[in-house]
């Protein structure tokens, strides 16, 4: 058995009220993950507590074997999150927030060395983004800058990404740029953890589907086919309200 | 008024203010722009407030007023990154009550200084350039590059942490103690710019040429140079036309940094125009990038 990469014993997260109770999930060297769940269902807050980014009230989060508050690999991880950051106050291209990404590799900031450099052209092309390296991303569209994101954790050269809802709201020419970026980092060795709410050309890429319900793992396994009209080509999944009570991610079935 | 001006100019205490306003200028934006960045341009002139404060407890202790601005608006700069850390709503208010209490303390503590009337009062509200001495412009020079090295020097880590916190906290960057170095080097800049363009006028020059670059750029690094540079051109002239003119350095400076924003939107719309007529209207609208599936 592959080395885990990611582990969260007995994790649990409370805000106002609890939205993780004891969850348990391992990530091991290799794998790609998807964690599937409703709006609210506390899937985001599982990958950003493993990250760090949310306290846990109860339990424990392992990077690569060591506890998250002694890890100091940080060049091992990509993270790409649901958007781009608030920061949005000044226009900033393509190339200076995927160069970002070499932060964790770079130590103290000085100017960007060939390798660096090499790095960002590398991610900016697997992201099929490279004659918009000089644009604002502002000036993206809402797929576009989702690459643009996929690509500053690429450039780091991680050993596992970790996506919140990479595809959500994305034309179906990124996703398919994006799947086909996911493919090549697999392929090199790479270990993929991702948040989704449907896979689409995502699907043939995941080796396992964890599937969270109102704060519990309710699934850890195969990924689960869409059945009835979900599984109807073209459709558009959308839930107006997430459902309360079937444990399955495809609604009410 | 040429020979005048070069006469003007000619007198040492008009080169010190020239000097001290040039190394404001060249300083203010490089700092503002992580400021307008996080969407967060009027904080400077909170810390500006807060910083009167200070002001009040060197006039009132007989030490220098530049040291005690310093370290109370430190201070009130670490207060607001605390309370922009948590992120609560109720966050506003208390900023609210922090900037109208240092102004309000300030000015308070002023009147209890025996001897310092409201003249002195105002040197501090709206800069006192023409005062400026060989000490104070050593330490507005010792001060501007400290903030130089810390803005330009650290520009990815810091240009990092105000796009995406989040994402710097994964990448392993020390975001807690970059966001207080910021906030520190906001309240070291307040006071430099105390000098030339005064507490209130101090957000001007950290925000308007920021806002004047961004109009041509596309990049941060590109607005950072801009701004900079349109910084030290509005110092420069505003100084120049104040000499010229009798007129109060600090709001000419900040008069021309505003003449500067709107030179730079006006030329920027025409080159606009022209480009599009050239062009011609087909090629105003690209194609469909996204398109909804059914």
């Amino acid at each position: 058995m592959n080395p885990p990469v990611l582990e969260i014993k007995h994790g649990a997260v409370a805000y106002d009220r609890p939205v993780l109770r004891d969850v348990n999930l391992t990530v091991r060297s290799g794998e790609v993950v998807a964690v599937l769940g409703a709006n609210g269902s506390g899937k985001s807050t599982m990958i950003r507590a493993g990250l760090g980014l949310v306290p846990l009230a109860e339990g424990q989060v392992e990077l690569f074997g060591v506890a998250l508050r002694r890890f100091r690999n940080w060049q091992r991880i990509g993270y790409v999150p649901q958007r781009l950051g608030a920061g949005g106050g000044v226009p900033a291209t393509v190339g200076e927030v995927v160069s970002s990404g070499r932060l964790a590799r770079r130590g103290f900031p000085g100017l960007l060395r060939a390798g660096d450099r090499q790095a960002v052209a590398k991610a900016l092309a697997a992201v099929d983004l490279t004659d918009r390296a000089h644009d604002p991303v502002a000036s993206l569209s809402g797929g576009q800058q989702q690459r643009t994101l996929i690509a500053r954790a690429l450039a780091g050269e991680p050993d596992l990404l970790v996506l919140d809802e990479p595809t959500a709201g994305v034309d179906a020419k990124s996703q398919e740029a994006f799947a086909q970026a996911l493919r090549d980092f697999v392929r090199h060795g790479g270990t993929v953890l991702l948040v989704a709410h449907e896979l689409g050309p995502l699907q043939p890429v995941i080796t396992r589907a964890v599937v969270v319900h109102d704060g519990v793992i309710a699934h850890d396994g195969a990924v689960p086919h869409p059945t009835g009209h979900h599984a109807e080509p073209g459709h558009d999944h959308v839930h107006p309200h997430a459902p309360q009570d079937p444990p399955s991610i495809w609604g009410r079935e | 008024m040429n020979v005048n001006l070069i006469e003007i100019m000619s007198l040492p205490f008009m080169q010190r203010a020239l000097l001290g306003a040039l190394i404001t200028g060249l300083i203010a934006p490089s700092l503002g722009i992580y400021l307008v960045q996080r969407r967060m341009s009027l904080i400077g002139d909170g810390i500006g407030h807060i910083a009167l404060t200070g002001v009040g407890v060197g006039l009132l202790t007989g030490t220098s007023p530049v040291l005690t601005a310093i370290i109370v608006s430190t201070l009130g700069a670490v207060a607001v990154e605390l309370i922009r850390e948590r992120g609560r709503t109720s966050g506003d208010i208390a900023l609210a009550i922090l900037f109208y209490g240092g102004i309000a303390g300030g000015v308070f503590l002023v009147g209890l200084a025996p001897g310092k009337g409201s003249a002195n009062l105002t040197s501090y509200l709206f800069g006192s350039l023409l005062t400026t001495s060989t000490t104070d412009l050593v330490t507005i020079a010792i001060l501007g590059a400290c903030v130089l090295a810390v803005t330009v020097g650290l520009r990815p880590w810091l240009f990092a942490i105000c796009q995406d916190e989040e994402y710097a906290k994964v990448s392993g960057l020390p975001v807690r103690a970059l966001n207080l170095l910021l906030a520190v080097m906001t309240a070291v800049t307040v006071t430099v710019a105390m000098r030339s363009v005064g507490l209130l006028l101090v957000s001007a020059l950290m925000v308007v040429p920021v806002a004047a670059a961004q109009l041509v750029s596309r990049g941060f690094g590109g607005t950072m140079t801009l701004a900079m540079l349109g910084g030290v051109i509005s110092a420069g002239s505003g100084i120049l036309v104040s000499a010229g003119y009798d007129t109060a350095p600090g709001a000419t400076i900040v008069l021309a940094a505003i003449a500067l924003f709107i030179l730079v939107a006006a030329v920027g719309a025409a080159l606009r125009r022209r480009r599009r007529a050239d062009i011609g209207p087909a090629a105003v609208c690209d194609p469909p990038e996204c398109v909804l599936d059914s």
